[in-house]
Protein backbone atom coordinates (compact mmCIF):
# COMPACT_ATOMS: atom_id res chain seq x y z
CA UNK A 1 0.00 0.00 0.00
CA UNK A 2 1.39 3.59 -0.33
CA UNK A 3 0.97 6.27 2.51
CA UNK A 4 1.68 9.58 2.31
CA UNK A 5 2.30 10.85 5.51
CA UNK A 6 1.99 14.43 6.67
CA UNK A 7 3.56 15.97 10.14
CA UNK A 8 2.57 19.29 11.68
CA UNK A 9 4.41 19.53 15.14
CA UNK A 10 7.79 20.12 16.38
CA UNK A 11 9.85 17.38 16.96
CA UNK A 12 9.73 18.06 20.83
CA UNK A 13 6.11 17.61 20.38
CA UNK A 14 5.04 13.00 20.94
CA UNK A 15 2.99 13.77 17.77
CA UNK A 16 6.61 13.80 15.87
CA UNK A 17 7.92 10.95 17.22
CA UNK A 18 4.07 9.00 16.18
CA UNK A 19 4.55 9.72 13.06
CA UNK A 20 7.98 8.59 12.70
CA UNK A 21 7.24 5.13 14.38
CA UNK A 22 4.78 4.69 11.92
CA UNK A 23 6.74 6.16 8.63
CA UNK A 24 9.33 3.16 9.84
CA UNK A 25 6.51 0.82 10.32
CA UNK A 26 5.07 1.20 7.17
CA UNK A 27 8.48 0.54 5.34
CA UNK A 28 9.23 -2.83 7.96
CA UNK A 29 5.60 -3.67 6.67
CA UNK A 30 6.79 -3.61 3.08
CA UNK A 31 4.49 -1.12 2.05
CA UNK A 32 5.75 2.48 0.12
CA UNK A 33 5.89 6.17 1.67
CA UNK A 34 5.49 8.22 -1.76
CA UNK A 35 5.76 11.55 -0.08
CA UNK A 36 6.21 12.93 4.02
CA UNK A 37 5.34 16.22 3.65
CA UNK A 38 5.92 18.78 7.28
CA UNK A 39 3.46 21.73 7.48
CA UNK A 40 3.05 24.08 10.37
CA UNK A 41 5.38 23.41 13.31
CA UNK A 42 5.89 20.54 11.72
CA UNK A 43 8.72 22.66 8.95
CA UNK A 44 11.23 22.50 12.58
CA UNK A 45 11.95 18.71 11.94
CA UNK A 46 13.63 19.77 9.14
CA UNK A 47 16.10 21.57 10.55
CA UNK A 48 19.56 21.34 11.16
CA UNK A 49 19.54 23.63 13.66
CA UNK A 50 17.76 22.31 17.29
CA UNK A 51 19.99 20.78 19.68
CA UNK A 52 18.64 17.88 21.92
CA UNK A 53 19.44 17.82 25.43
CA UNK A 54 22.06 15.02 25.75
CA UNK A 55 19.73 12.74 27.69
CA UNK A 56 16.52 13.35 25.54
CA UNK A 57 15.78 11.76 21.81
CA UNK A 58 16.85 14.06 19.00
CA UNK A 59 13.86 13.65 16.40
CA UNK A 60 15.21 16.32 14.18
CA UNK A 61 18.53 13.93 13.78
CA UNK A 62 16.50 10.52 13.86
CA UNK A 63 14.21 12.49 10.93
CA UNK A 64 17.39 12.99 8.84
CA UNK A 65 18.46 9.60 9.09
CA UNK A 66 15.71 7.96 8.38
CA UNK A 67 14.41 10.30 5.08
CA UNK A 68 18.17 9.65 3.89
CA UNK A 69 18.64 6.14 4.79
CA UNK A 70 15.65 5.11 2.63
CA UNK A 71 15.99 7.48 0.44
CA UNK A 72 12.19 9.22 0.64
CA UNK A 73 10.95 12.19 -0.88
CA UNK A 74 10.64 14.73 2.05
CA UNK A 75 9.13 17.68 1.10
CA UNK A 76 8.89 20.74 3.95
CA UNK A 77 6.03 23.57 2.71
CA UNK A 78 7.98 26.62 1.90
CA UNK A 79 5.65 29.13 2.89
CA UNK A 80 5.54 27.71 6.60
CA UNK A 81 9.59 27.22 6.88
CA UNK A 82 9.74 30.98 5.61
CA UNK A 83 7.51 32.09 8.65
CA UNK A 84 9.59 30.49 11.13
CA UNK A 85 12.66 31.05 9.93
CA UNK A 86 13.78 27.39 8.42
CA UNK A 87 15.73 28.16 4.92
CA UNK A 88 18.06 26.51 2.66
CA UNK A 89 20.36 27.98 1.20
CA UNK A 90 18.87 29.49 -1.71
CA UNK A 91 15.99 30.79 0.80
CA UNK A 92 18.63 32.39 2.50
CA UNK A 93 20.09 34.06 0.05
CA UNK A 94 16.82 35.17 -1.77
CA UNK A 95 15.63 36.81 1.11
CA UNK A 96 19.42 38.08 2.72
CA UNK A 97 19.04 35.83 5.73
CA UNK A 98 22.22 34.06 7.19
CA UNK A 99 21.00 31.02 8.79
CA UNK A 100 20.65 28.08 6.74
CA UNK A 101 19.03 25.20 8.47
CA UNK A 102 17.69 23.11 5.73
CA UNK A 103 20.00 21.45 3.71
CA UNK A 104 19.61 17.79 1.72
CA UNK A 105 17.56 15.33 2.17
CA UNK A 106 15.14 18.18 2.65
CA UNK A 107 13.65 20.01 0.10
CA UNK A 108 11.54 23.40 0.19
CA UNK A 109 8.34 23.22 -2.00
CA UNK A 110 4.69 24.46 -1.88
CA UNK A 111 1.40 22.75 -0.80
CA UNK A 112 0.88 21.43 -4.34
CA UNK A 113 3.38 18.63 -3.40
CA UNK A 114 0.93 17.97 -0.40
CA UNK A 115 -2.22 17.69 -2.92
CA UNK A 116 -0.28 15.66 -5.46
CA UNK A 117 1.24 13.02 -2.54
CA UNK A 118 -2.41 12.58 -0.99
CA UNK A 119 -3.49 11.76 -4.67
CA UNK A 120 -0.67 9.40 -5.22
CA UNK A 121 -1.04 7.06 -2.04
CA UNK A 122 -3.54 4.92 -0.86
CA UNK A 123 -3.55 6.47 2.42
CA UNK A 124 -3.23 10.01 3.68
CA UNK A 125 -1.99 9.83 7.76
CA UNK A 126 -1.56 13.12 9.40
CA UNK A 127 0.27 13.65 12.55
CA UNK A 128 -0.20 16.76 15.24
CA UNK A 129 -3.36 18.30 13.97
CA UNK A 130 -5.35 20.33 16.31
CA UNK B 1 -10.98 11.05 -10.87
CA UNK B 2 -9.27 12.67 -7.94
CA UNK B 3 -9.89 12.14 -4.71
CA UNK B 4 -12.27 14.37 -2.46
CA UNK B 5 -10.76 15.86 0.60
CA UNK B 6 -12.63 17.44 3.82
CA UNK B 7 -10.60 20.13 5.66
CA UNK B 8 -11.77 20.41 9.47
CA UNK B 9 -11.07 23.37 10.50
CA UNK B 10 -11.19 23.66 14.37
CA UNK B 11 -8.98 26.88 15.66
CA UNK B 12 -10.27 30.07 15.95
CA UNK B 13 -9.23 33.28 13.49
CA UNK B 14 -6.45 34.90 15.73
CA UNK B 15 -5.17 32.24 18.08
CA UNK B 16 -1.70 31.83 15.59
CA UNK B 17 -1.45 30.65 12.22
CA UNK B 18 -3.53 27.64 12.38
CA UNK B 19 -6.83 29.32 10.58
CA UNK B 20 -4.67 31.02 7.91
CA UNK B 21 -2.46 27.41 7.24
CA UNK B 22 -5.59 25.48 7.02
CA UNK B 23 -7.25 28.28 4.23
CA UNK B 24 -4.03 27.99 3.00
CA UNK B 25 -4.30 23.94 2.00
CA UNK B 26 -7.77 24.60 0.55
CA UNK B 27 -6.62 27.20 -1.32
CA UNK B 28 -3.85 25.67 -2.99
CA UNK B 29 -5.89 21.86 -3.26
CA UNK B 30 -8.98 24.69 -5.31
CA UNK B 31 -6.24 25.92 -7.61
CA UNK B 32 -5.45 21.97 -8.91
CA UNK B 33 -9.34 22.04 -9.04
CA UNK B 34 -9.57 19.28 -6.62
CA UNK B 35 -13.26 18.70 -4.96
CA UNK B 36 -12.28 20.29 -1.41
CA UNK B 37 -14.67 20.75 1.36
CA UNK B 38 -14.33 22.53 4.84
CA UNK B 39 -16.03 21.62 8.16
CA UNK B 40 -15.67 24.66 10.47
CA UNK B 41 -16.16 23.61 14.06
CA UNK B 42 -15.18 24.10 17.95
CA UNK B 43 -13.21 27.48 17.57
CA UNK B 44 -12.71 26.93 13.91
CA UNK B 45 -16.95 29.07 13.31
CA UNK B 46 -15.16 32.11 14.66
CA UNK B 47 -13.79 32.21 11.51
CA UNK B 48 -16.80 32.77 9.77
CA UNK B 49 -18.13 35.69 11.89
CA UNK B 50 -18.18 39.05 9.90
CA UNK B 51 -16.81 42.81 10.48
CA UNK B 52 -13.70 40.97 12.28
CA UNK B 53 -11.17 43.74 13.11
CA UNK B 54 -7.63 41.86 13.06
CA UNK B 55 -5.84 45.36 12.48
CA UNK B 56 -6.31 45.87 16.04
CA UNK B 57 -4.44 42.59 16.89
CA UNK B 58 -2.11 43.65 14.14
CA UNK B 59 -3.06 41.27 12.21
CA UNK B 60 -3.65 40.46 8.56
CA UNK B 61 -7.30 40.04 7.46
CA UNK B 62 -8.43 36.30 7.14
CA UNK B 63 -11.69 37.36 5.45
CA UNK B 64 -9.88 37.61 2.42
CA UNK B 65 -8.20 34.37 2.10
CA UNK B 66 -11.98 33.23 3.41
CA UNK B 67 -13.66 34.84 0.60
CA UNK B 68 -11.63 33.65 -2.11
CA UNK B 69 -12.22 29.96 -1.64
CA UNK B 70 -15.25 30.40 -4.21
CA UNK B 71 -13.36 32.13 -6.43
CA UNK B 72 -11.15 28.76 -6.24
CA UNK B 73 -13.61 26.54 -6.49
CA UNK B 74 -14.39 25.35 -3.12
CA UNK B 75 -17.87 26.53 -2.39
CA UNK B 76 -19.08 23.09 0.28
CA UNK B 77 -18.51 25.02 3.52
CA UNK B 78 -20.00 23.59 6.27
CA UNK B 79 -20.74 24.66 9.65
CA UNK B 80 -21.00 22.82 13.38
CA UNK B 81 -24.62 23.77 14.23
CA UNK B 82 -23.21 22.81 18.09
CA UNK B 83 -20.39 24.44 18.31
CA UNK B 84 -22.10 28.02 16.91
CA UNK B 85 -24.73 27.14 19.70
CA UNK B 86 -22.44 26.92 22.52
CA UNK B 87 -20.80 30.24 22.03
CA UNK B 88 -24.04 32.27 21.57
CA UNK B 89 -24.45 32.37 17.93
CA UNK B 90 -26.64 30.37 17.10
CA UNK B 91 -28.30 32.68 14.75
CA UNK B 92 -25.32 34.71 14.36
CA UNK B 93 -25.04 36.24 10.56
CA UNK B 94 -21.95 34.75 8.64
CA UNK B 95 -19.27 36.26 6.67
CA UNK B 96 -19.67 33.03 3.81
CA UNK B 97 -22.51 30.55 2.96
CA UNK B 98 -22.56 27.42 4.80
CA UNK B 99 -24.44 24.53 5.37
CA UNK B 100 -25.11 23.42 9.40
CA UNK B 101 -24.90 20.25 10.39
CA UNK B 102 -25.17 18.65 13.35
CA UNK B 103 -25.80 15.19 15.64
CA UNK B 104 -24.84 12.38 13.52
CA UNK B 105 -24.80 14.42 10.35
CA UNK B 106 -21.09 15.09 11.12
CA UNK B 107 -19.62 11.97 10.83
CA UNK B 108 -21.69 11.18 7.31
CA UNK B 109 -19.92 14.30 6.16
CA UNK B 110 -16.34 12.32 6.84
CA UNK B 111 -17.71 9.39 5.87
CA UNK B 112 -18.19 11.23 2.02
CA UNK B 113 -15.04 12.16 1.77
CA UNK B 114 -11.44 10.12 0.65
CA UNK B 115 -9.68 11.96 2.54
CA UNK B 116 -9.86 14.17 6.02
CA UNK B 117 -7.35 16.40 7.61
CA UNK B 118 -7.75 18.62 10.62
CA UNK B 119 -6.12 21.31 11.49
Amino acid sequence: MKFAIALFSPPHAPASRRALRFAEAVLAGGHEIVRLFFYRDGVYNASSALVAPQDEADLAAQWRAFVSDHQLDAVVCIAAALRRGVLNAEEAGRYGREAVSVTAPWELSGLGQLHEAAQMADRLVCFGGD
Amino acid sequence: MAKSLLLICRQSPWAGTAAREALDIALAGGAFELPIALLFMDDGVLQLLPDQQPALLEQKDLGANLQALPLFGVDQLYVCRDSLARRGLADAALALPTTPLQGAELPALVARYDLVMTL
